[in-house]
């Protein structure tokens, strides 16, 4: 059994245009010790299956699922008082934001603090030694120092650093992180996924990584899936999807890459823009924009078969 | 090279003045120092490096929004002398237009797109009546990749590549030499990224511009680039044709930033060149090279001095004292 296991996950938010599906039929598992990276352009619905799964939508959102479970706990079953037990402690995010997804009003010691009086206890005295580790755990020069201060006295990384302390302060078994290092620079870039990884690696933990990087899913991922308009279009082990991707879409997002593109004059381009909420097109999603397309996948949704690994969601796979 | 250099600029510096106290001395901020290069029409300066490593400040003083408080700029043969507060010259300020970042603040959210293409004309082309300046909106939208149904719709109606494209439009209506490209495309998603690249390349052969590309994605500087500047801390530390800085790396902040870049290819995972720490803070700049707190190659001798701006061959300038120089 994996740790986290999701079948069939819809997600709809209920607009003024009636009910828009952000995710449909999202299915994903993770063992522990694993990284699986989901990949897509905005508005695919990456970060929404896993706010989904955290719990944390907003009241305009319809969440139904076939199956949702961690550690074989039923998550659709959970009161919010049990499931507050199990977010933030064992199951933890991080956000892409740092600098606006810590509180500007407490400093990061408090923050962290939180973490540990609501998941862990303990005195105040063994918490804020847990937090002093914690800190210097992430890579935090001067932890003593810097436990009195408020996040805009810190820059982009090290409000990261502290993110990261907050969500693995109770030893979640997941971490899920979405675009942990969008906001930040390359060489930070590389600092933050180093110590992702790492922290992976020590605690055994499962990350889940949402990104729209390639780059960043080449270097640290295990599974990759890459999602289209709210569908998952195909979920491939690295490497083969890279060196083999299933659906064009896939296929035409690795060729948009400049590293990838060799010596042609210009870019192979996607045409057209990610379909919204008044212009979903027939059948195949991806159609419009398709260079394989043809009058069936206008007009029939596709179906991933069963006996396909990577799940592509294409009339035509690759 | 084709005909004579559309920029050309001598160790441009730009230092701001910032309170830090009351009563305390400001102190000076070096947000810029000693930028050093030429572009000809045609071709493509890519600006690289982190945030506050003073891109945009070369930006800021490229398009003559802020004077250089020293260096000398020379644009389309012209020297620019600005006063700090004084507009710069018509005509001059007419060969060199700006795109930035992020394309959902920098449109007007209460013109039309037609509005905003005219509005360049307006100012700077009275001869031009309003039938031919609605022309020539509608023709610089369709060269632009949009439809003409687009015309009198509002920024808030587009997508983000979209609003690039109109952004990229308006930039275009006063036939400039120079476009100054202010991180365009990071905002982008990856499949808009390669249009919205496209679009500037064909631009670039139709009309001979020259463009400044400021950016920090290392993939796509690699693509587009002839001639590269790496920054750091305000200051240049390699300069050259992209061919060769791309190939053979010499600087190592130079090295460290392409090895921290993150390569989409799995079987090509890699030790990466480690930095530790951060830019240091322009208010209390370190001792020597600005890069030597970071650097894997520092010894003594970085924190005696900064090192120089210097040749390593013909066309390859970096600063760093433990590159091996050319022969005087």
């Amino acid at each position: 059994m994996a740790l986290l296991e999701i079948e069939g996950l819809d997600v709809r938010f209920r607009t003024t245009n009636g009910l828009f599906p952000a995710v449909e039929d999202a299915n994903l598992s993770v063992d522990k010790g694993e990284v699986l990276a989901i990949v897509g352009e905005s508005g695919s619905g990456k970060s929404v299956s896993m706010l989904a799964t955290m719990g944390l939508l907003p009241w305009t959102a319809e969440v139904s699922a076939d199956k949702m479970a961690f550690d074989g706990q039923d998550l659709r079953q959970l009161t919010s008082r049990q499931r507050r037990k199990i977010v933030g402690g064992e199951m933890s995010m991080i956000f892409q934001e740092p600098m606006s997804s810590l509180n500007p009003c407490f400093t990061v010691g408090t923050q962290i603090d939180e973490m540990l009086r609501q998941h862990l206890g303990g005195s105040r005295k063994e918490r804020k030694e847990r937090a002093l580790d914690l800190l210097a755990q992430v890579g935090i020069p001067d932890p003593k120092k810097r436990i009195g201060a408020y996040p805009h006295q810190l820059s982009g990384g090290m409000s990261q650093r502290v993110m990261i302390a907050m969500a693995i302060s109770c030893n979640p078994r997941l971490l899920i992180a979405d675009e942990p290092t969008t906001a930040l620079d390359v060489t930070i870039q590389a600092q933050i996924l180093d110590l992702l990884l790492e922290l992976q690696q020590d605690t055994g933990m499962a990350l889940i990584l949402i990104t729209h990087d390639m780059g960043v899913v080449a270097e640290t991922a295990q599974q990759v899936i890459v999602q289209y308009a709210g569908r998952q279009v195909e979920r491939q082990e690295v490497k083969a999807l890279f060196a083999h991707p299933r659906h064009p879409y896939t296929e035409a997002l690795l060729s948009a890459l400049p590293e990838r593109a060799g010596d042609q004059a210009r870019l192979p381009t996607i045409p057209g823009v990610v379909p919204g909420q008044l212009n979903r097109p027939s059948g195949c999603l991806f159609n419009p924009r398709c260079r394989y397309a043809t009058e069936h996948c206008r007009q029939v949704e596709p179906k991933a078969l069963a006996d396909d690994p990577a799940r592509t969601l294409c009339h035509y796979p690759l | 090279m084709t005909g004579d250099a559309v920029i050309h600029a001598v160790n441009l510096t730009r230092h701001y003045r910032i309170k830090t106290r009351p009563l305390a001395a400001p102190a000076i901020v070096k947000a810029l120092n000693e930028a050093s290069f030429d572009l000809y029409p045609g071709q493509t300066l890519a600006v690289v490096g982190e945030s506050g490593c003073g891109k945009s400040t070369l930006a800021r003083v490229l398009t003559m929004i802020e004077p250089p408080t020293s260096g000398q700029l020379t644009i389309n043969g012209q020297r620019v002398e600005l006063k700090e507060g004084e507009p710069p010259p018509k005509d001059l300020r007419r060969e060199v237009q700006i795109i930035f970042q992020n394309p959902y603040g920098s449109l007007n959210p209460r013109k039309t797109v037609t509005a905003m293409l005219e509005e360049p004309l307006k100012l700077n082309r009275p001869e031009l009546s309003a039938e031919q300046r609605r022309q020539a909106a509608l023709d610089m939208i369709e060269r632009v990749g949009l439809r003409p149904e687009h015309a009198d719709r509002y920024p808030h109606m587009f997508s983000g590549g979209q609003r690039q494209r109109i952004a990229i439009a308006r930039a275009l209506m006063l036939n400039p030499k120079i476009l100054v490209l202010d991180e365009p495309v990071s905002a982008l998603d990856l499949s808009i990224q390669a249009q919205i690249l496209n679009l500037l390349a064909d631009l670039q052969d139709e009309f001979g511009l020259a463009y400044v590309f400021i950016s920090h994605d290392l993939s796509v500087v690699r693509r587009i680039a002839d001639d590269v500047i790496v920054m750091y801390f305000g200051q240049p530390v390699e300069t050259g044709p992209a061919s060769e800085v791309f190939t053979q790396p010499r600087h190592p902040y130079t090295q460290a930033l392409f090895s921290a870049t993150p390569v989409a290819d799995p079987t090509r995972r890699k030790e990466r060149v480690r930095l530790k720490g951060e830019p240091p803070s322009p208010l209390s700049p370190p001792p020597g090279c600005p890069f030597a707190p970071r650097c894997f190659k520092a010894t003594e001798e970085c924190i005696q001095g900064d090192p120089p701006l210097e040749s390593v061959n013909p066309q390859v300038k970096v600063a760093c004292i433990h590159v091996e120089k050319a022969a005087v």
